[in-house]
């Protein structure tokens, strides 16, 4: 396939990142020129229609296998995970661009103002917040269509750059709990610095590991390395520190045991919207580079990384499961929770062949339409200081708001994996063809931990339904139309997911082969 | 007329009532209640129908629809009833519109909205029916899970005090057993060559490890739902907890789930390894049938005592089941239904004694038969039932059970035999501490022990009782249904009886 005379650039398969890119630089200039109070509602429709027109490309693009450039593969995962991002991204961005829920939206105009000063205080009740959210939140999309795309190591590396350095910015941009918004930022930026050196320094060891390839340049680009793992005469040694430490890399940012420790703390301190957007889309770009470097680049090494994976997948689904069962704050409980469906992913790369493949991708969508669902509703429970995110704060909110209420308990029941909800589905898409690769293993823990798992959830549907409102039940604000859109997206998507996922997953398996 | 798509019918027509009584106004709770009543007359007539087109002498399986649903994992809509399933369903579709009947004024107590609970009962017949009419193992695990919401909500909202615990107990307990299941799905899913139908897994040949493996994810399953010693403990709580309808439905139908499980899917579909195991899961039962009914010999509480009760009586089932013998076999199906009509029946007159009193406490009764004396009467009828005394019809059952398995095994069926004493002593000394003897003098301060069954109630009774004495006296036009299922189930299992005597058995319980 690699054919190593130039091949002309192929715009058409390039236009959805390319697409992205200019939105966030058109972005940028509005956030320039165009008047404040025009600012949002410029913004807020350019990013939506650079999103839908990156959609429309890569509907476009469907039948197309060309690796262009030789640094982007532009095959059925990378169109299926772009799609994927994409239509997360556009439900994310109609959290993003709420403002009827609180005064100004979810982000903060000045992030510069030392946080709890009496100044901070004034501009999170009255001053509009900041643009620049659209055009960071549009760098960070693409960085993720590139992240998917990337065929090799380096292109890798500078994607995850690209989508990591604005998700850092925007974690720190809470207009409520501004110090807890910064610390977040701040533990986010500093370990994401260390998991970029690690895959940066892997990197490095792959490269020398392919300099053994005798009859071929060394090289980072998946095929180089594909070959260099069947062939090459260096040590091994390179080839599983490097293994070791790109991967490191990757599953940091797919917030996998025990690289998972900032995600509670991440996932809680950013404004809600924003934890949204991470937990679906982030998740997506992640697995989607574990998949491509771990069926293309190490396939050979299957043997070798399978156990040491499977460790961590086990490891990440028993820590999410039992510490989800101790936490009182939602946004945490479903860190916790986004942890352990790490580990159900992870199950799902790890099974050999297509279906593996095919079934991880079904379950990134499925499980990203219902957490973008799940913080929706939370952006809605509040008081007058904001979210009222501690668990007991919600008791009896199905008397107050059963509507709100009875969406909340179906996505729970979809993470606690009942059937007629995509939770079941997706499980049944990674176990299946876990069970069928022989990895007995993994299904079991992953079956022990969902009843683990289900403790938590169970307990949030107690909290909402059968215990009596208190005085400080907060009352669930009235959504605007972009939340509630999200919200019925999230929640339709879930339930038509778990009803007839023939269709996505028909077009999972016809997607399900990498270019080499 | 056989043509009829009535296993699809059946199971989604409670479903779409449902949905009309959830949308009724929360002011107008009468209407639901009648719309509910109605709905679920219309679809015991339609039960009936089925029942008259059953062909006794037709094919195993009958009824078969199917509909493709996930054909990248070989999922179909497949639906098809046995002669076990046939009675289950029968069973279930009497039981709602009583259950609804008797419910009538339950939900106005909590506070909460009336049509939804109404609903939820609906919804819970829905699955109830999907899960005994599917033949496709996926169909069958999410109906077996989905069913666990509606009676969690029932439990949840509508139960007596420590409602909240027992319903999540309840959902933890039959989940934790679901994703055992789950496992065991997706393990014969594999081995079977991706399909998920009930007939074509019934004749893939399995390892003899991985067929251990498998039974024992759906025996768990089973076992805990059923629920067998000593995955029992959730039992008396939920039981305890919920309003008597729904309690009735839990014990009457929803258990059976499990005994019904290990039936069709655990004997079938993995014969050597539920051979291999039989030793254990008879020794569970009989524990099961001993120990339960020496707990509900110490139970102050109705309800709770009412649950126990049933757990001895799943140990016979067990028993019935695991024996391999055609009469144990249909023994234990049969019971499966005459413990469906004469626990229920105890369970709705524990319930509208409870109501009345306020109290579920045997403690706080004494003496209720002079205040009460039919629906004093009625719960001395229920209890006999429940002791399977002979005339009434799980007399039949228990006997065919014993018989069976003293056939075979000997020590098993003469420790069985002794829960029949325990049972007399549980249940006569429950009602002789409720309605005998010197009348507790607080009782007559109580106004609703001052009213007798009224005419909804006598209703509700008068059914059960009827099919209990029928029943009892001319069990044949069941046992006709079962015997072929119970004969085609051993013979997957390859087991054969030693003397086939099914006969005239039948004609010494009359």
């Amino acid at each position: 396939m690699t054919e190593l005379e130039l091949p002309p650039i192929d715009y058409a398969a390039l236009a959805p990142i390319l697409i992205m890119l200019s939105a966030a630089v058109l972005g940028v200039l509005v956030e320039a020129f165009v008047p404040r109070r025009l600012r949002h509602p410029v913004q807020l429709p350019l990013a939506l229609l650079a999103v839908l027109a990156a959609l429309t490309m890569v509907v476009f693009n469907a039948d197309k296998r060309v690796i262009t450039i030789g640094v982007i593969a532009v095959d059925g995962p990378t169109l299926f995970l772009q799609g994927a991002i994409l239509a997360l991204s556009a439900v994310a961005l109609l959290l993003i661009g709420e403002r009827a829920v609180e005064r100004g939206g979810a982000f903060v105009a000045h992030a510069a103002v030392t946080a709890d000063s009496p100044e901070d205080r004034r501009q999170a009740e009255n001053v509009g917040g900041a643009g620049e959210v659209y055009p960071l939140t549009t760098f960070a999309i693409a960085g993720m269509l590139i992240f998917v795309s990337a065929n090799d190591l380096l292109t890798m590396f500078i994607a995850l750059e690209v989508f990591s350095l604005p998700l850092y910015l925007l974690c720190a941009l809470a207009r409520r709990r501004r110090l807890l918004s910064q610390e977040a930022a701040m533990k986010y930026f500093l370990l994401g610095a260390y998991a970029s050196a690690f895959f940066l320094f892997g990197l490095a060891l792959i490269y020398g590991f392919t300099a053994g390839l005798g009859d071929r340049q060394a090289g980072v680009d998946f095929a180089t390395v594909n070959a260099a793992v069947a062939n090459s005469t260096a040590s091994p040694v390179l080839l599983f520190a490097g293994m070791a430490l790109v991967a490191i890399g990757l599953l940091f940012k797919a917030a996998a045991a025990p690289f998972h420790v900032w995600t509670p703390d991440v996932y809680q301190g950013a404004p809600t919207p924003l934890t949204g957007f991470m937990a679906a889309c982030t998740k997506v770009a992640a697995f989607g580079a574990l998949l491509r470097v771990f069926h293309v680049a190490f396939e050979g090494a299957r043997w070798d990384f399978t156990p040491v994976l499977g460790v961590v997948a086990v490891l990440t689904m028993l820590v999410g499961a039992l510490f989800a069962v101790t936490q009182t704050d939602i946004k945490r409980l479903l860190a916790y929770s986004s942890i352990a469906n790490a580990g159900y992913l992870l199950v799902g790369v790890l099974a050999p062949g297509s279906e593996g493949l095919s079934g991880t991708m079904f379950y990134l969508v499925a499980y990203g339409f219902t957490v973008l669902a799940a913080f929706a509703v939370v952006t809605l429970v509040r008081d007058a200081d904001g979210e009222a995110t501690h668990l007991s704060r919600w008791a009896g909110l199905g008397r107050k708001s059963p509507l709100y209420a009875s969406a909340f308990t179906f996505i729970l029941l979809a993470f606690a994996g009942i059937p007629m909800t995509s939770g079941f589905t997706s499980k049944f898409a990674v176990f299946g063809p876990a069970l069928e690769g022989g990895q007995v293993w993994l299904v079991i823990a992953g079956v022990l931990s969902s009843m683990v798992l289900a403790f938590p959830y169970l307990r949030v549907v107690v909290m909402m339904w059968l215990s009596e409102p208190g005085e400080s039940t907060p009352t669930v604000a009235v959504p605007g139309g972009l939340t509630s859109a999200a919200l019925v997206i999230g929640v339709l998507a879930t339930l038509v997911l778990g009803v007839a996922p023939a269709p996505l997953l028909d077009l999972a398996t016809s997607a399900a082969d990498f270019v080499r | 007329m056989s043509d009829f798509p009535f296993l699809s019918v059946l199971t989604v027509a409670p479903l779409v009532g449902a949905v009309v009584v959830a949308l009724l106004p929360r002011s107008r709770p009468t209407l639901a209640k009648q719309v509910a009543l109605g709905w679920s007359l219309l679809v015991l007539a339609l039960s009936v129908v089925m029942w008259v087109s059953w062909q006794v002498d037709g094919q195993r399986f009958q009824f078969r629809e199917s509909y493709p649903w996930i054909p990248n994992w070989g999922v179909s809509f497949t639906f098809a009833a046995d002669g076990i399933a046939l009675v289950m369903l029968m069973l279930i579709a009497v039981l709602v519109p009583l259950v609804i009947l008797a419910s009538w004024h339950d939900a106005e107590s909590s506070k909460r909205s009336v049509p939804v609970y109404f609903a939820l009962l609906l919804v819970l017949e829905c699955t109830m029916l999907g899960v005994f009419a599917a033949a496709d193992v996926f169909l069958f695990y999410v109906f077996f899970e989905v069913m666990l919401v509606p009676m969690y909500f029932l439990i949840g909202s509508y139960g007596g005090h420590q409602r909240q615990y027992a319903a999540v107990k309840f959902f933890l307990y039959s989940l934790v057993g679901g994703l055992f299941m789950l496992a065991a799905v997706i393990g014969l899913w594999v081995v079977g060559g991706k399909t998920f139908d009930w007939v074509a897994l019934s004749e893939v040949d399995i390892s003899t490890g991985a067929e251990r493996w498998l039974f024992l994810g759906f025996f768990i399953a089973f076992a805990i739902k059923a629920p067998f010693f000593p995955f029992h403990t959730w039992l008396p709580d939920a039981g305890g907890a919920a309003p008597a309808g729904a309690a009735a439905l839990l014990v009457g139908v929803l258990d059976k789930v499990g005994t019904f499980g290990i039936l069709r899917y655990c004997l079938p579909l993995f014969p050597d390894a539920a051979q291999w195991f039989a030793p254990w899961a008879l020794g569970l039962a009989v524990i099961g049938i001993i120990y339960a009914a020496l707990l509900a010999v110490g139970q102050n509480d109705l309800k709770r005592l009412v649950s126990y009760t049933s757990i001895a009586h799943f140990g016979f089932i067990g028993v019935g089941i695991f024996a391999f013998t055609t009469q144990a076999g249909t023994g234990a199906v049969l019971y499966m239904v005459n413990h469906g009509l004469a626990t229920g029946l105890l369970f709705l007159v524990v319930g509208m004694l409870i109501s009345r009193r306020g109290s579920a406490l045997v403690s706080d009764f004494g003496g209720a038969g002079k205040l009460v004396p039919v629906l004093a009467g009625v719960l001395f009828f229920a209890g006999l039932a429940s002791l399977a005394l002979p005339g009434t019809a799980p007399f039949v059952s228990e006997f065919l059970v014993l018989i069976g398995t003293f056939t075979v095994n000997k020590p098993v069926a003469i420790i069985a035999t002794l829960g029949i004493i325990l049972a007399a002593a549980y249940v006569l000394w429950m009602v002789q501490r409720t309605t005998q003897g010197t009348l507790n003098p607080a009782l007559t301060e109580i106004d609703g022990m001052k009213r007798d069954l009224n005419l909804r109630e006598k209703f509700v009774v008068a059914p059960l009782i009827a099919l209990i004495v029928l029943l009892g006296f001319y069990p044949k036009p069941v046992t006709d249904v079962i015997n072929p299922a119970i004969q085609a189930t051993l013979e997957d299992v390859g087991r054969s009886d030693p003397a086939p005597t099914v006969d005239t058995l039948q004609e010494a319980s009359r």
